[in-house]
């Protein structure tokens, strides 16, 4: 599904590597974490993948089933699947919800050379999936984001995500900023798209989102490398002793 | 130069315009009242680059003998507002066109050609034509106006005395390059009537308009307009307004194309608890010139006022707001908001704003806010990021950016229509 060979990158504006040569692989249908200290390059990973400007890739590629992603704009990298959940959703005044779901549903479709959805069908399909993440038809007519709390805002993104239907999801801190409720509503979003192909990268700071996401894999990030790699015990083991020892150890190594 | 020098140039030159044209005849009060207008204008004179309130729109090319050529310009599409239930009255390059409108008659409606009723006697007109526009000449000249009066030679007088059902639609079409049209129209709603007004289309290569409106106690008036895509038109407007007491006044303007276009709107809120909005959403790419002139005063207690004006501006084009509230002493509990964007599409584009607040009342709200930037990056990011291309992506937050003068319009269907037209405009620039 999705391979990262030997990332490097640079902040575009000076002369800052935040990537230091990152691997990583992910599987049709697995479910992958991230976890590290602030300014890892977690955020950053994210933002390279979906094509954020201000970042210049040194070295290394990234494939989406096996095509080179970096060279394509992120509208097209959103048309071949990748979908990244915003750790900081932005706020759009004066473009309502359902217009810019329905913008973007149909702008992934016709990049794919697929058939519009239908304004009944699509109206249909948002109805369904906004209730199971309790969305009311008041939050699709008001503006994108904008006066959403917190825990609004994520749900918000999970529905975005279950109307584009990518391949490949990856959430960048959506835990932060949720209340237990919240957090708990938001996964059940993440895990009803769970279907065996489907693959996740779900970037967090803390073991209590793996409680309701649970990941195959877990990988540790520090200083612009993967660190270390290993099942769910990594998570917490990373809950009960903190980053320290596990950069410690990789020191000594 | 000399003050005196310059001034007494500026009447030379005033004079040298208006030589070789005519007062137009009529009845004897209203040759009296053109008369003195032509006094007034050349009293004052016709405004030059140095006057103030045109130091970021040329005149030149409206004060010249004669106007420039200006292409006529032949849609694909149906014109703004042909599905609209409307009642039809057409100028053909600033002339009435008898066969091509509908009948000058409706329910709870009066229509009259204009130079028929300044040969008639009718009380209400004579108190209307021009008498605004003297009023308004305080405390800043508008000379072109002052040159409608005097020399307008086409326009209709409309009386509204109950509720009108459909709007009367003024529809101006040009026809030769060459074109000059000065009308002039005199609106008054009577008490607890209702009326709208729609105008669209280009009018002449040079087109100067006043329309002079009274919006009597518990009446309501609404005015939307779209100004010719005719690029290489020039137009100067005037709208002049009183609103009355529990009143409503509401104007909105669309203007997409036009190398030179001024838009002054002076509004005066006489009566209590009234409310009285213009707006504007205007959309120019290169050689494109736009300024809205308004000035909003206030006479009145518990009154709302509401300026909202925004600008797409892309490839050098350039919009300006010359915006001002007045609240005189005793216009207590006034509530007046005023806003001014320009949206630039690149780095050549250009937005020029005076707001203005002068208040002498001490129990008022009064906001105002002017800002001039970019696409918001993070918002087109985040487009992006779903899917959606960025040119796309660019005339969606365009159109949201002109959300809110758009929302000024209370008629769903007019909106919907004037939408659809922001959104040809976009989609056309997309296309090459």
């Amino acid at each position: 599904m999705l391979e990262i060979k030997n990332l490097h990158v640079k902040l575009e504006e000076e002369d800052k590597q935040i990537l230091k040569g990152v691997d990583l692989k992910v599987g049709e249908g697995e479910v992958h974490a991230i976890m590290g200290p602030n300014g890892s390059g977690k955020s950053t990973t994210s933002y390279v993948l979906s094509g954020r400007d201000g970042y210049e890739v040194t070295e290394g590629e990234v494939l989406l089933d096996g095509e080179n992603i970096l060279e394509l704009e992120p509208e097209e990298r959103a048309a071949a699947g990748l979908f990244l959940a915003f750790q900081y959703p932005v706020e759009i005044p004066g473009v309502g919800n359902m217009t810019f779901l329905r913008t973007a549903v149909n702008a992934q479709r016709k990049a794919r050379g697929e058939e519009e959805l239908s304004a009944t069908d699509f109206l249909k399909e948002i109805r369904a999936k906004a209730k199971s993440l309790k969305i009311d038809a008041e939050m699709l007519k008001r503006p994108v984001n904008v006066g959403f709390s917190g825990g609004e805002k994520k749900r918000n993104e999970i529905l975005q995500m279950a109307m584009l239907e990518p391949k490949l999801c990856i959430l960048d801190e959506t835990d932060s900023g949720l209340d237990v409720d919240a957090m708990k509503l938001v996964s059940e979003g993440v895990n009803a798209l769970r279907d065996g192909k489907r693959s996740f990268i779900v970037i967090t700071h803390y073991q209590r989102l793996l409680d309701h996401i649970k990941p195959d894999v877990v990988h540790i990030m520090s200083n612009g490398r993967i660190i270390k790699t290993g099942g769910p015990e990594l998570a917490l083991e990373v809950e009960n002793n903190g980053y320290a020892d596990l950069l410690a150890e990789v020191e000594q190594a | 130069m000399k003050r005196a020098e310059l001034k007494q140039r500026k009447l030379d030159a005033t004079s040298a315009r208006v030589e070789g044209m005519t007062l137009p005849a009529g009845a004897a009060w209203a040759e009296a009242l053109r008369q003195d207008a032509l006094n007034r204008l050349l009293a004052m004179g016709l405004p030059q680059g140095r006057d103030e309130y045109w130091r970021w729109t040329r005149p030149d090319t409206l004060n010249a003998d004669a106007p420039k050529l200006a292409t006529v310009f032949v849609a694909k599409e149906a014109p703004v507002f042909s599905g609209i239930d409307r009642l039809k009255i057409v100028f053909v390059d600033g002339v009435f066109d008898a066969e091509a409108s509908d009948a000058l008659d409706g329910e709870n409606l009066e229509i009259m050609r204009l130079s028929d009723a300044l040969s008639a006697d009718i009380h209400w007109v004579k108190d209307a034509y021009g008498v605004q526009e003297k009023k308004a000449q305080t405390p800043v000249e508008r000379p072109f106006a002052t040159l409608n009066t005097a020399f307008a030679t086409d326009g209709v007088v409309i009386r509204a005395t109950g509720k009108v059902a459909k709007p009367v639609s003024l529809i101006y079409l040009h026809r030769n390059e060459t074109s000059d049209a000065i009308l002039h129209h005199v609106i008054r709603v009577e008490e607890g009537a209702e009326l709208t007004v729609l105008e669209n289309g280009p009018a002449a290569a040079r087109f100067n308009k006043v329309m002079e409106v009274e919006v009597a106690d518990k009446a309501a008036f609404h005015h939307v307009r779209a100004q010719g895509r005719d690029h290489e038109r020039r137009a100067v407007t005037h709208i002049f307004g009183t609103v009355g007491q529990e009143a409503l006044f509401k104007s909105f303007t669309m203007t997409a194309n036009g190398v030179l276009t001024r838009n002054e709107v002076v509004l005066d809120i006489q009566g209590d608890d009234s409310m009285a909005h213009v707006a504007g959403a205007a959309l120019g790419d290169g050689d494109f010139h736009h300024d809205d002139t308004v000035f909003i005063t206030h006479d009145a207690e518990r009154c709302e006022s509401r300026q909202v004006f925004k600008k797409v501006l892309r490839n050098g084009a350039k919009g300006v707001f010359q915006g001002k509230i007045l609240v005189k002493a005793g216009a207590q509990k006034t509530d007046g908001y005023q806003i001014s964007q320009g949206l630039l599409l690149d780095g050549d584009s250009q937005f020029l704003a005076k707001p203005e607040l002068e208040i002498y009342a001490d129990d008022v709200a009064c906001s105002h806010g002017s800002t001039v930037g970019a696409i918001d990056e993070d918002a087109l990011f985040y487009l992006r990021s779903r899917g959606v291309p960025t040119a796309e992506a660019t005339d969606l937050l365009t159109l949201a950016f002109l959300a809110e003068a758009i929302e000024e319009i209370e008629d769903e269907a007019i909106a919907e229509d004037i939408l659809h037209r922001l959104e040809g405009w976009l989609t056309r620039r997309r296309a090459g």
